[in-house]
């Protein structure tokens, strides 16, 4: 598997299958782990961060994961972002410096960073709201890992980070959920507010520049101490559903209250995704996250979820720049976009792969 | 978590991507989020103190005095990785693992503060986790070692290569 052959396939965590995908795109858990015998990233030399990076490759390959390791180090800026559209690197580490890499599965369920800010970074995503499956995959895989690596790991404090906001269990439970209704009903403050309450965090995840992605919000916790794992995961099992019924109230609302004027918006919104000849990152989200919200709610039948979760990233910056085989400015990429766009929505329904 | 530019609670987290590849995240509440939101409002400046390190010095209760003291704790030095309780202070970042031991006192606050808890109850490793000593060993015979290289001590050098070859054997 190339970077590449990445561009011809999509993360499983697009899928838009499992319980909840009309609204959860994912459920996703993230592991913080460190070697015992190493400074952490931020202080090691280069020498230490390739002895860090070694030891990690070679458990990775004991644990028999079927992972691919891409040297982020030795790449250029346009495949870093390009991993970053993806989630499969955060931006810390494509924007890092040193020896430093990821690990990930060809379904790109399972990446595991290297020289993050923590030596591991390991992170499980499955599509839909399935958090307890993730938990008992990563736990897993954390363990097959260990078998080969000492964790720096205190028994008062847990496992050890970098940063002390992520000690102890090291975990970040999150679920990645999409909530136009809420945000048309100017409810969004509201949420945001509630969870804060409980100690919950929500970020907007962000595109190009600082717009917002599409109505996608990510829910996860802030508390990594003195709370164990299946803790910290039945927090997230017990709100998120009641995110979930909010959001489907106010699809109801829109579609019983302003029926037509929803129709309508999402009706022009997929025709100017089909037919436009330039168009910005910005408004593709815009409209992408209407379409979405009119095919769960009916309005419209003849494409996939899977598809407009695809191109929600197949329409990123970097992504197109791979595709054309070299960078494009980005009045070039508005029209590389608009025609991508237009030849997979001819494509229509069918195209699951 | 509290707003980072007053007291009330931080209801938002922004991420904003400042350059290629590199983002900031903001904590704050409706009124400042809102101020950092609209663009003919003030720019916030990019603050090299992370927002850890303010909460450092913003520890419940402690106020000015904490400052002072906090100067002492500063100058602490960890033995293992030779980080500074003020390098902590101003990255949010720890050196290594044994900071943990050696800026306790100053650390066990702010876990507080953060987690509100300063306990872990979780996963516990499989492999019985190795005691302090032999996790700090080995990153220290490698500083002695990029020392020895600085000053072109070659043969204190070699030996410390092969002293770590040797525990590395016997830890595998």
């Amino acid at each position: 598997m190339t970077l590449d052959d990445m561009t011809r396939t999509s993360g499983e965590w697009l899928r838009g299958t499992g319980p909840e995908s009309d609204i959860v795109m994912c459920s996703r858990i993230r592991l913080a782990r460190n070697l015992a015998d190493f400074p952490f990233s931020n202080r090691a030399s280069r020498g230490e961060k390739l002895g860090v990076e070694s030891q990690v490759k070679a458990a990775v390959e004991a644990a028999e994961l079927d992972a691919v390791y891409f040297d982020v180090n030795a790449m250029s800026n346009l495949d870093r972002q390009f991993l970053v559209e993806r989630q499969i690197v955060s931006s810390e580490l494509a924007g890092g410096e040193g020896p430093r890499g990821v690990a990930v599965t060809p379904k790109e369920n399972v990446s595991i960073m290297v020289n993050e800010e923590d030596h591991l970074r390991i992170q499980y995503m499955l599509s839909g709201f399935r958090l307890p499956e993730v938990w008992e995959a990563i736990d897993d895989l954390d363990d097959r890992l260990e078998e080969n690596v000492a964790y720096a790991y205190s028994s008062s404090l847990g496992y050890l980070t970098a940063c002390p906001t992520n000690v102890g269990t090291g975990i970040r439970v999150g679920v990645m959920v999409h909530l136009p209704g809420i945000v048309a009903g100017k409810g969004i403050d509201k949420v945001f507010r509630a969870l804060q309450k409980i100690n919950l965090a929500v970020r907007g995840l962000h595109g190009e520049g600082s717009q917002a992605f599409g109505d996608f919000y990510q829910i996860s916790n802030h508390q990594t101490l003195g709370k164990s794992e299946e803790e910290i995961i039945r927090m997230l099992t017990d709100v998120v559903p009641q995110i979930l019924q909010f959001e489907r109230q106010a699809r109801q609302d829109l579609v019983t209250g302003r029926r037509q004027h929803l129709h309508d918006q999402v009706s022009r919104a997929y025709g100017v995704l089909k037919t436009a000849q330039t168009i910005s990152s910005e408004e593709t989200m815009l409209l992408l996250s209407s379409v979405r919200l009119g095919i769960n709610l009916g309005l419209i039948d003849d494409l996939s979820i899977a598809t407009v979760n695809e191109l929600f990233i197949q329409t990123q910056p970097a992504f197109l720049q791979k595709l054309h085989g070299g960078e494009l400015g980005v009045e070039e990429r508005n029209v590389a976009r608009a025609s991508f766009l237009r030849s997979r929505l001819a494509e229509g329904r069918g195209d699951d792969e | 978590m509290k707003c980072q530019k007053c007291a009330k609670p931080a209801t938002f987290h922004i991420t904003d991507i400042v350059a290629k590849g590199r983002h900031e995240e903001f904590h704050f509440c409706d009124e400042h989020a809102r101020q950092h939101l609209a663009p003919a409002e003030e720019v916030v400046e990019a603050s090299p103190i992370s927002e850890l390190a303010k909460k450092l010095a913003g520890i419940p209760g402690a106020g000015g005095a904490a400052m002072r003291e906090s100067t002492a704790a500063d100058k602490q030095v960890c033995p293992v990785c030779q980080i500074t309780f003020l390098e902590f202070r101003n990255t949010g970042r720890l050196g290594c693992p044994y900071d943990y031991e050696v800026f306790r006192d100053e650390l066990m606050p702010l876990l507080e503060s953060v987690h509100g808890e300063t306990r872990h109850s979780g996963k516990v490793p499989r492999r019985a986790p190795r005691n302090t000593q032999q996790q700090t060993t080995l990153i220290q015979i490698r500083n002695e070692l990029k020392r020895a290289v600085a000053a072109e001590d070659y043969e204190a050098a070699a030996q410390l290569r092969d002293k770590i070859k040797r525990i590395e054997r016997e830890q595998a």
